[in-house]
């Protein structure tokens, strides 16, 4: 099956076509992890998102359904250099062709996709098609720039759940029996002794595997939830979550921090720091193309040492703006100096830009889901 | 934490010799590291005792040692370094880097420590503490500290003796690994599937580990092989540069494993887990900073994850990492060990980013280690827990089916890919049992219409990798069924993107020749199918690059637009072997420094990953390709699109450019320095006789042979004993020397297959003849000669085996002026522009003078420029690439153009000596001759000659003794030097052991001799003298056939005893001479520096680079 990747500026690269037969849209972004395709999909941080993965096979592995970061995957298109037809691992439970072909993604390869990241880190990220049901180029192109536009454009409503629930582990992980994948765990299992409210703006699974590891047990409610209800059950903290497009639109969240801020503890994650930011009075600017990867090197300005983290944001908080808001900023990336993580001088809140949850990713920033459960233990006192 | 002001000084260790397990990237990594230190301002002191590499360079340090790494000669150095630092009295601390120096270096520091040696001169360790290596090389220190951070290893038992081996085994039951503690490359290590393989193994293993105890453990055979390359800095960030998959499963060593990077067949958890592993490894070690390879074992049905390694230093994997990602480890590891933290540093590649991040690759790196078991006719070729393998290729490819390609082609295996002689009826044997030529096997049974799941299961490599191959063998299979004609521009695209050389085409095609190749290419271009350049650029091109270290792939984009400066293309050598080292790298990487200080933009071409010469910052731009026709001329098409002056150096790269030359040049490319003709006109035997007979130079009298009976007949005629091989042969691949009729039948016979093209040649040898070699430098117009180089070793070893001397220790003025001479004749006959190596054999005979033979002219670098260099302090490898641009010796030497002169070596002598792999290949017959075997080599300074060839000796791993028993057992030609050598012996107070025939002859000389039995005679036999530890020397020279077991048996309870064996009358009475000097007992240290400033002024030493 043929394919077409078409961009809005006009640029056209011919492949292979794979997964679901058909067309997608989306802003075309680069991810440059190694491992943890599967997660990317499932990433509903990826909403309205066409991806294109640096790490030139893709699939060799497969998928199966313990590396789910949602039900779903929420990439609109994949594009790689080759993808695997078939997989190779002890826990593969479907190839990740099928799986993509099963939840309607088409998936674009054998294109040159270093060609492609080089051009949208020269000219930004950009709108694009991928269909492998139409030839005409300029149609195509025309397309991608009809498709509407990521800055202004409120995703978290779209993909936040419709109903709050009760977060249960994703049932036995499969990974917890040889013992030493138990690593991935920075703390050992606590029964539950606090009580979160996560605000789902797109949550990824792992943020709420996490909380459960570090004792909490987890609300997870919609997006536009009101302070008051979320109060009302009385948490001894609030999450909010990542998710996709831009912060600024999402104003009902912005309005509910600002009403719980100082009156529970919050820790915000990546679109939820990006919210936390514009509640506290700062402003949020988009990034030329983003960071979407499993190793930036973040200076944690408390230690003062460098975590290796998985980021994936096309916005972020100006710093310059948060000068009067009382915060400290606790986190910074030393490839650009974006800002990925701040504390308020005297209300507990604290977030950071990049996921510590990281899967994908290292898991050298766990530690902050301890820091909230200590954040809550204190409050309570 | 910024660079630490309290160290002044800093000794580097370097690896020593090359040998199996200890190649190249120690000179890499250490070259690396001195740069790195000097730029910090310290002052830095180096010892190796390697001359052929490019850290022992006087540029690199302020003081450059020469010298045997052994404790004593070491402490002489600190010594000496440490009260200069006293008397400079600037103040500042001694500091000593171990973790550059491979195993070597980690064991001495280890020694120098334990003894007290490093407290006596307060020199402090950095990189790496002493505890920490010992907890990462102390098995048993090792696993307590794993099981302390719940880590999972296989159950292990340290054992000293043979009982407590064979219990545990009973225990944990066969088949266990073997592997002693603190030896490089798991040598003496082994898998023992029974009791009586244990025994052995155990034992050998016993004695090779310096503390005499080894590990038993379980064994995970067939478990997923993994290392993670990590580096730590003072303030504890912890960052891993590199993951590295085996597709050879656990059981193979991993210098012996075809190995991809990145990983390719883990998820993010099982990635993430082993990272986290990684970390906690290094933290509980304690490595402090720097680099280390972390090593993992995965179940392939259950994931269950064991630790198998660490190795808390750079190592080979280290420089593999390297080389793939673009991240300099031990260069960033030599800032960390003096105080900086990574995040302090900057990215070389990107210059906006810092050091601290974690690579990533849009890429696929394939590694194959090359393999030389031809060259040791009974050693065991099975692959196991110990690397055999000389040396490896690395390849870059944007997919795994690429690079695999690209990587096999690099080989230069000679065998045409797919062509292999394969033994169809042992295919299963041969996909079970890992041996070099499995990966043929593999392809081979995909062709046999196996599935992958069957060649899986028999491998027990991963489907994955499996399955790309297979797609290579049917695609292949596709373009067999089609021709020039039929075969759509798709389908052909399709073959060259997954890395398949026209050469193949070629030969499914039916036309594996010259022509039937360019054909291919025409048709490709046609077509357009052309490769593309890529980037290697740490950052998957997240940021832009600022480092032109470039990949060929065929995709759409070419980011690597050429220049439009002059430059010049430097072939390299390629993986390195036997016969062709780390000597020509050296010279490669000497051209790139000249020609770049002669504002030329020098371009590198080699695949090998150990080198110096394909670090990115030894050259303008790196091509890390193959070296083959195809992948040349690629390069230099997109090179010289720019339409800019351009030129290409075949002559430092050893044989592998060489063998492209003539086609290269009829494809177009200009080639600098000699021409190809020329060169091929002194390696065709019949053309060079006539031009030799021009110029009346003697030569061997010689025959050439395309039939048994021919051959005998020429051998009646030129006189026996005679020497036969085939034409067209490197390092002396396949010599004999016949005696007898019978014996030249037997090797027409069996030995090789020849033809009307590739016939066999028989020479007159000339017996106890001495071997001159000689490297000169010429520009068609003049004639310098760099060095006449004496070996200890009579003609008939060969020249890279023995040991020889600069200068020359004692020949006649006379001869000296003939091979002078003979030199200046061949070399302007030959219109050398560059460097030229001469062969010469001389016949010394009472009364009569000196008769001299011209053996063979190398119209190239040889393996002895890096040695000559150095004793001469004159880089005749930066001369030779400036003579190949058009400049004149007048102008680069002129006193020597003027005066005739040769280069001074001073007062001083310099003697190199041959390291041979033994250790590696018990049972292999150590019996020197005219095929070289040995791995690498050492130098050895000193004012007298016995000296020198005391401490090359020493750096070679033979320690003379100073008193002690002798055993003699020499051959019927040899005793007639026999009385005089043993009086040499005695004189310095050892006394004689010798077997029937030759002791009759001592004792007919009125000699004290006591005799003892050969292994077959009876008890107490010499074997059993040897094992008792009675005798401290052993002088044996080869007998033939006949007592051809007696000798195996002795060398190699030699091996294992560390008794020196001498195998030669010459080295016997250099050994006398040395040992005379050892008794006096000195240990003199000289640094390079010094030694050249005695010499006569010349403007080119120290020519800046
Ligand atoms: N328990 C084991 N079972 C099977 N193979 C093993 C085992 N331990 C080591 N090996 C094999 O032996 C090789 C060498 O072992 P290693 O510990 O890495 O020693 P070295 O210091 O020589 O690298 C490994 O690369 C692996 O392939
Ligand atoms: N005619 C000869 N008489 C004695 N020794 C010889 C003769 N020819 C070659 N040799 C020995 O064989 C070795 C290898 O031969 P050479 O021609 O140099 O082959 P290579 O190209 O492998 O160096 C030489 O170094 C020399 O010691
Ligand atoms: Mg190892
Ligand atoms: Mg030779």
């Amino acid at each position: 099956m043929q394919a077409i990747l078409a961009l809005e500026d006009g640029r056209i690269f011919r492949g292979e076509g794979h997964g679901a037969k058909g067309e997608c849209y989306g802003e075309v972004v680069f991810n440059t992890s190694l491992t943890g395709y599967q997660e990317i999909f499932t990433d509903p941080s990826y909403a309205g998102q066409i991806v294109v993965l640096t790490n030139p096979q893709i699939g060799n592995y497969g998928t199966n359904l313990a590396d789910n970061e949602a039900n779903k995957p929420y990439i609109e298109g994949l594009v790689t250099r080759e993808f695997s037809p078939v997989s190779s691992n002890w826990r593969s439970q479907q190839v990740a062709d099928e799986y993509l072909e099963r939840f309607q993604v088409p998936v674009i390869s054998e294109i040159d996709t270093r060609a492609l990241v080089r051009h949208l880190r020269t000219h930004g990220v950009m709108r694009g098609v991928i269909s492998s049901i139409e030839t005409n180029t300029d149609a195509m192109v025309e397309k991608a720039r009809a498709i509407r536009k990521m800055d202004g454009t409120d995703l978290a409503k779209t993909v936040s759940t419709k109903a709050r629930y009760e977060w249960e582990t994703d049932g036995p992980d499969p990974l917890s029996q040889p013992k030493v994948l138990e690593l991935a765990a920075s703390a050992e299992d606590t029964r539950p002794d606090l009580h979160v409210v996560a605000y789902d703006f797109g949550i990824k699974k792992n943020i709420l595997r996490m909380l459960s590891k570090e004792g909490c047990r987890v609300t997870v409610v919609p997006a536009e939830t009101s302070a008051e209800d979320v109060l009302a059950m009385g948490p001894d903290g609030v999450f909010l979550s990542n998710g996709p497009g831009d912060p600024e639109p999402v104003t009902y969240a912005q309005e509910n921090i600002r009403k719980l801020a100082g009156r529970t503890p919050i820790f915000g994650i990546c679109l939820g720091h990006q919210l936390l930011g514009l509640a506290l009075g700062g402003k949020t600017y988009k990034l030329k193309f983003g960071h979407h990867g499993g190793n930036h090197p973040v200076k944690c300005m408390d230690s003062g040492k460098v975590e290796i983290t998985c980021h994936n944001h096309n916005f972020a908080v100006d710093p310059d703006s948060m000068k009067l808001s009382d915060v400290d900023l606790t986190h910074i990336d030393l490839n650009d100096n974006t800002l990925e993580g701040m504390r308020h001088r005297t209300m507990p809140i604290f977030s950071v830009q990049y996921h510590p949850e990281a899967s994908p990713g290292p898991h050298d920033s766990n530690y902050l889901f301890r820091d909230f459960r200590n954040l809550m233990e204190e409050w309570k006192r | 934490m910024p660079r630490r002001n309290d160290i002044a000084k800093i000794l580097v260790i370097g690896s020593g010799p090359i040998v199996i397990g200890q190649s190249a990237e120690f000179d890499y990594s250490g070259t690396q590291a001195c740069k790195a230190l000097k730029a910090e301002g310290y002052e830095v002191v180096l010892v190796n005792s390697n001359p052929a590499t490019i850290m022992t360079d006087p540029e690199l340090a302020d003081r450059t040692y020469i010298e045997p790494l052994t404790r004593e000669y070491v402490e002489e150095i600190l010594r000496i370094e440490s009260e200069m630092l006293r008397e400079a009295g600037r103040g500042g601390k001694f500091a000593l880097l171990p973790t550059v120096g491979g195993q070597t270096a980690l064991n001495l520091a280890v020694d120098l420590s334990d003894s007290g040696i490093l407290d006596r001169y307060d020199v402090e360790l950095i990189g790496a503490k002493l505890e920490a290596i010992k907890k990462a090389e102390d098995r048993l220190l090792f696993k307590d500290a794993m099981t302390r951070i719940g880590l999972d290893m296989p159950r292990s038992a340290l054992v000293n003796n043979l009982r407590d081996g064979v219990d545990f085994a009973g225990k944990i039951g066969f088949p266990v690994i073997i592997r002693p503690s603190f030896t490089l490359g798991g040598s003496g290590g082994g898998l023992a599937y029974n009791r009586e393989e244990l025994m052995e193994i155990l034992s050998r293993g016993l004695d090779l580990s310096p503390v005499h105890e080894c590990l038993i453990e379980e064994s995970v055979l067939g478990w997923k092989e993994y290392e993670l390359e990590v580096m730590r800095d003072l303030a504890d960030n912890v960052i891993i540069i590199c993951s590295i998959e085996n597709m050879d499963p656990m059981g193979v060593h991993t210098g012996d494993s075809i190995t991809v990077a990145p990983a390719q067949t883990l998820t993010d958890r099982e990635y993430q887990a082993m990272r986290d592993a990684a970390i906690r490894v290094m933290r509980e070690i304690g490595v402090e900073t720097g680099g280390s390879n972390v090593q993992f074992a995965v179940h392939p049905n259950t994931g269950r994850m064991t630790v198998i390694e660490m190795n808390p230093r750079v190592s080979r994997s280290s420089a593999l990492a390297s080389k793939a990602t673009g991240f300099p480890i031990a260069k960033i590891a030599a800032k960390l060990a003096v105080g900086y933290t990574l995040d302090e540093i900057p990215n070389d590649i990107t210059k906006m980013t810092p050091a601290c991040f974690e690579p990533t690759i849009d890429y696929v790196v394939t590694k194959i280690p090359k393999w030389q078991f031809e060259k040791f006719p009974g050693a065991d070729e099975n692959l196991g827990p110990q690397m055999k393998s000389v040396g490896e290729v690395m390849a870059i490819g944007r997919t795994f089916k690429e690079s695999l390609m690209k990587a096999l082609r690099s080989l230069e295996t000679g065998k045409k890919i797919g062509a292999e002689l394969l033994e169809p009826k042992r295919l299963t044997q041969r996909l079970v049992t890992p041996q070099p030529e499995r990966l043929s096997y593999v392809r081979f049974a995909f062709r046999q219409g196996l599935s992958v799941r069957e060649v899986a299961r028999m491998t027990a490599m991963d489907p994955w990798f499996l399955y790309h191959i297979k797609e290579i063998t049917d695609t292949i299979a596709k373009v067999g069924e089609q021709n020039g004609e039929s075969i759509t521009p798709e389908l052909l695209r399709k073959l060259k993107r997954q890395g398949v050389s026209d050469e193949r085409i070629a030969e499914v095609w039916g036309k594996p020749t010259n022509d039937g190749v360019a054909e291919v290419r025409e048709l490709r271009y046609r077509h357009g199918i052309k490769p593309v350049f890529k980037l290697v650029d740490t950052c998957a091109a997240e940021f832009e690059s600022m480092t032109p270290y470039l990949y060929s792939t065929y995709d759409e984009e070419d980011e690597a637009a050429p220049t439009a400066k002059r430059k010049v293309i430097i072939l390299g050598s390629g993986p390195n072997r036997i016969g062709q080292g780390i000597e020509f790298d050296y010279c490669c990487c000497h051209a790139a420094f000249a020609l770049k200080e002669d504002d030329y933009e020098t371009i590198m071409v080699n695949c090998n990953p150990e080198t110096v010469s394909t670090d990115y910052d030894t050259s303008d731009r790196l091509y890390f390709e193959p070296l083959t026709l195809e992948d040349v001329l690629a390069v230099y098409e997109h090179e010289a699109s720019s339409g800019a002056e351009i030129g290409m150096i075949v002559q430092f790269g050893g044989q592998t450019p060489l063998n492209l030359a003539l086609r290269l040049k009829a494809a177009g490319v200009p080639i600098l320095g000699t021409s190809p003709e020329s060169i091929d006109l002194a390696e065709d035997r019949k053309r060079f006789g006539k031009l030799l007979e021009e110029l009346d130079i003697p030569q061997p009298p010689g025959a050439i042979a395309t039939s048994v009976e021919e051959a005998l007949a020429g051998a009646e005629r030129i006189g026996y004993p005679v020497l036969v091989r085939p034409s067209y042969v490197l390092g002396g691949r396949a010599m004999v020397i016949a005696y007898d009729s019978e014996a030249v039948s037997r090797y027409m016979k069996e030995a090789v297959e020849y033809s009307q093209e590739r016939p066999i040649l028989v020479d007159h040898f000339l017996e106890d003849a001495v071997e001159v070699d000689v490297d000169a430098l010429c520009d068609k117009k003049d004639v310098v000669i760099a060095g006449i180089m004496q070996h200890i070793e009579e003609a008939g070893i060969h020249s890279g085996d023995s040991s020889c001397v600069l200068p020359a220790a004692d020949l006649a003025p006379a001869t000296l002026e003939t091979i002078r001479t003979y030199t200046r004749k061949l070399a302007l006959a030959l219109n050398v522009v560059g460097l030229v190596n001469l062969q010469f054999a001389i016949q010394r005979r009472a009364g009569q003078p000196d008769k001299v033979f011209v053996i063979e002219v190398n119209p190239r670098a040889s393996r002895t420029v890096p040695y000559v260099s150095k004793a001469t302090g004159v880089p005749l490898a930066k001369i030779a690439s400036r003579l190949m641009t058009g400049r004149k010796l007048r102008e680069l030497l002129p006193e020597q153009t003027a005066s005739g002169r040769d280069l001074e070596t001073g007062t001083h002598f310099y003697v190199k000596s041959p390291v041979f792999p033994w250790n590696k290949f018990p049972g292999v017959d150590m019996a020197l001759g005219p095929e070289m075997r040995s791995t690498g080599e050492v130098m050895g300074v000193a004012d007298n000659f016995g000296e020198a060839f005391a401490k090359a000796q020493l750096s070679a791993g033979q320690r003379l003794p100073l008193k002690g028993t002798v055993f003699f057992s020499v051959n019927d030609r040899d005793k007639i030097h026999l009385v005089e050598l043993a009086r040499d012996y005695m004189e310095l107070g050892f006394q004689i052991v010798a077997t029937e025939g030759t002791a009759n002859k001592l004792a007919q000389a009125g000699l004290v001799v006591e005799r003892v039995y050969k292994v077959k005679e009876g008890r107490p036999n010499v074997v059993d003298l040897i094992k008792g530890d009675r005798i401290q020397l052993i002088v044996n020279t080869t007998q033939g056939q006949d007592t051809f077991f007696d000798e195996k048996a002795i060398r190699r309870a030699a091996v294992l005893q560390r008794i020196p064996t001498i195998t030669t009358i010459a080295a016997a009475r250099a050994a006398a001479e040395g040992i005379e000097a050892l008794q006096q007992h000195q240990t003199n240290v000289y640094p390079l520096q010094h030694l050249h400033a005695d010499l006569p002024s010349r403007h080119t030493r120290y020519a800046p680079s």
